[in-house]
């Protein structure tokens, strides 16, 4: 029998490997240019002023984001006061009591579905839902669309951390006449408080850095949000608006904030990290 | 074909020996009644035991047990005796396990498994629906295959179970956990690093932790599924020290694979065999005289 000359082999082995370091690189470098891009123009209009002033109209010079930065955190604040207990519940349900039965199959497909729904889709609905009956924007309803979005995620990373802690440390919990409740919250929770607090915390980045959902609902203010139940101002929204604006000054304020959602969702994702090699 | 033939005639075999047993119970238990001491048809010297044993703490009456469809125990009846260690043997995957935890439960954490059949504590059904599950569990504690301390301190570890069912102040608390430690050996190792992680003890201090754990609540069962098998030889010998110390207070059933385990610590054995209670009897009897063909294969390492 002839032998097959290994050198086929050998150079199909080389392109496939050069193909995908190739392939890995190129999204490093996406990311790095996406940073590198958004940092020099960005960081010329990060200042005091930055931070400290409200937005002026347009051609008016100076002006920070002030407003834009307490909307952005309000919204947050608001959307995680909602998103992460009952993530968190659905979570529980799913792992400790709906386990293997239908009612949290169902609950399950429905919630990678839930995670597929563009964002723009559930920000349209709430405007249909609660913006026209409102008659005006709401910060609130821009934080509830941000909730639907951070629900599903929380539920899963619940869902999945809770199922990594072994049977054994619930039997032993129970033996000792423990309630299942109890159990959960104060051996479960905390077994696994690592990855709960990841799970959050990336749950925060991604929602923190959403724009579509606040389009309709939350929309845009120039003003402080005395008021969250009006529209009101939000990092993205202003990125969105302030960068097709003819003055440069603006343009240079919008990569500000694109700078500042960048820098805070990287420094989440990057405390998460820490957290998870940390943890325990 | 040829094995389910054999099971039937374990079966039948083993249902007749423990109506005989239960007669027996019940004879000796009329004369000491009437205070008449007539000679047990044993030995003389099984009738002292006889008589301290009399009170039955468990007693298993037709239990069958159930995973989805699979039949896991078949009609098991059996006696435990109160302030004595009973031994449950048999080769892997013979319900050893599946029928000790019947006793506190625990099984029911799993949706697919039930339970059918009998199980009297002190005279009352646990398989009952209106039993208090956290009573019945603190009046049966549990000891697992591997040691399984909470992500806490050691101190908490022994505390928490006993927050939860009685109330303490703080220094009546201490006493109790410094107690439960002293009892489970583990006090002189870790009296200085109460606060330290229990995660951070080796496997054998952990698993005697969960002993401490399990004491605390005193008990009045004490549940141990194979509560050496993941441990070294060293830690393992401190354990079963520990059951002899125990007996005293507790009612302890202990499930083991190692049968020389079980020939050392404990006074009566059941021997186990796909889910059937094939011989129950005292252990030195049992071990060096067993009534049934299979025991007796199974002890002298035929099979297992």
């Amino acid at each position: 029998m002839k032998k097959r000359s290994p050198l086929t082999r050998l150079v199909i082995d080389k392109i496939i490997k050069s193909l995908s370091i190739i392939a890995a690189i190129a999204g490093i470098l996406i990311l790095l240019i996406i940073i590198k891009d958004i940092f020099f123009k960005g960081i010329n209009a990060i200042g005091f002023d930055f931070f400290t002033n409200n937005m002026r109209p347009p051609g008016v010079a100076g002006g920070g984001v002030k407003n834009a930065i307490y909307g952005t955190l309000m919204i947050t604040l608001v959307s995680t006061l909602i998103g992460v207990p009952v993530g968190m519940m659905a979570g529980v349900y799913l792992s400790e009591y709906g386990r293997n039965t239908r009612f949290g199959k169902i609950i399950r497909f429905s919630l990678n579905i839930m995670m597929g729904i563009p964002s723009i889709i559930i920000g349209i609905f709430f405007f249909s839902i609660m913006i026209i009956p409102l008659g005006h924007g709401s910060g609130y309803v821009g934080a509830f669309a941000l909730s639907v979005i951070m629900i599903p995620i929380i539920t899963k990373t619940t869902e999945e951390m809770l199922k990594l802690t072994p049977d054994s440390l619930r039997e032993s919990a129970l033996a000792l006449g423990i309630p299942k409740w109890k159990m959960i919250i104060s051996i479960l929770f905390r077994s696994s408080k690592s990855g709960l607090l990841t799970g959050i915390l990336l749950a925060v980045a991604r929602v923190s850095g959403e724009t579509a959902p606040l389009i309709f609902t939350a929309r845009y203010s120039q003003y402080w949000p005395d008021d969250l139940n009006r529209e009101t101002a939000n990092l993205t929204m202003t990125i969105y608006n302030y960068a097709g604006q003819p003055f440069d000054s603006m343009v240079e304020t919008a990569w500000g904030a694109a700078l500042l959602v960048m820098g805070a969702v990287l420094l989440l994702t990057i405390i998460s990290r820490f957290i998870v090699s940390h943890g325990n | 074909m040829g094995t389910k033939v054999k099971i039937m005639n374990i079966d039948s075999g083993n249902s007749k020996s423990l109506q005989e047993d239960e007669i027996k119970m019940e004879k000796t238990d009329d004369l000491d009644k009437l205070k008449i001491r007539l000679p047990d048809k044993d030995s003389s010297e099984d009738l002292d035991h006889q008589q301290e044993n009399k009170d039955v703490k468990i007693k298993v009456e037709d239990l069958d047990f159930y995973y989805d469809d699979f039949q896991a125990l078949y009609k098991n009846n059996l006696e435990i005796y109160s302030r004595k260690v009973s031994a449950i043997i048999g080769p892997s995957g013979c319900g050893k396990s599946t029928h000790l935890r019947v006793y506190n439960r625990i099984y029911e954490l799993y949706r697919n498994q039930a339970a059918k059949g009998k199980v009297f504590l002190d005279g009352k059904n646990i398989l009952d629906k209106s039993m208090d599950l956290m009573d019945l569990r603190r009046r049966v504690g549990m000891i697992f295959q591997k040691p399984t301390p909470f992500p806490m301190s050691v101190f908490d570890n022994v505390a928490y179970g006993l927050k939860l069912h009685y109330s303490l102040n703080r220094s009546q608390l201490e006493a109790k956990v410094e107690e439960s430690l002293k009892l489970s050996a583990l006090w002189d190792e870790v009296k200085d690093d109460l606060d330290k992680s229990a995660n951070s003890l080796s496997g054998g201090q952990q698993q005697r932790l969960c002993i401490a754990r399990a004491i605390a609540l005193e008990p009045e069962v004490l549940l141990m599924d194979e509560p050496t098998s993941a441990i070294d030889p060293v830690a393992t010998a401190k354990i079963e020290e520990l059951i002899e110390q125990l007996k005293g207070q507790y009612t302890i059933v202990i499930v083991t694979h190692n049968m020389q385990q079980a020939a050392r610590v404990s006074d009566y054995t059941a021997f186990f065999f796909k889910g059937y209670i094939v011989e129950f009897g005292k252990t030195d009897k049992m071990f060096t005289n067993p009534q049934k063909k299979k025991t007796e294969e199974y002890i002298t390492g035929r099979f297992g």
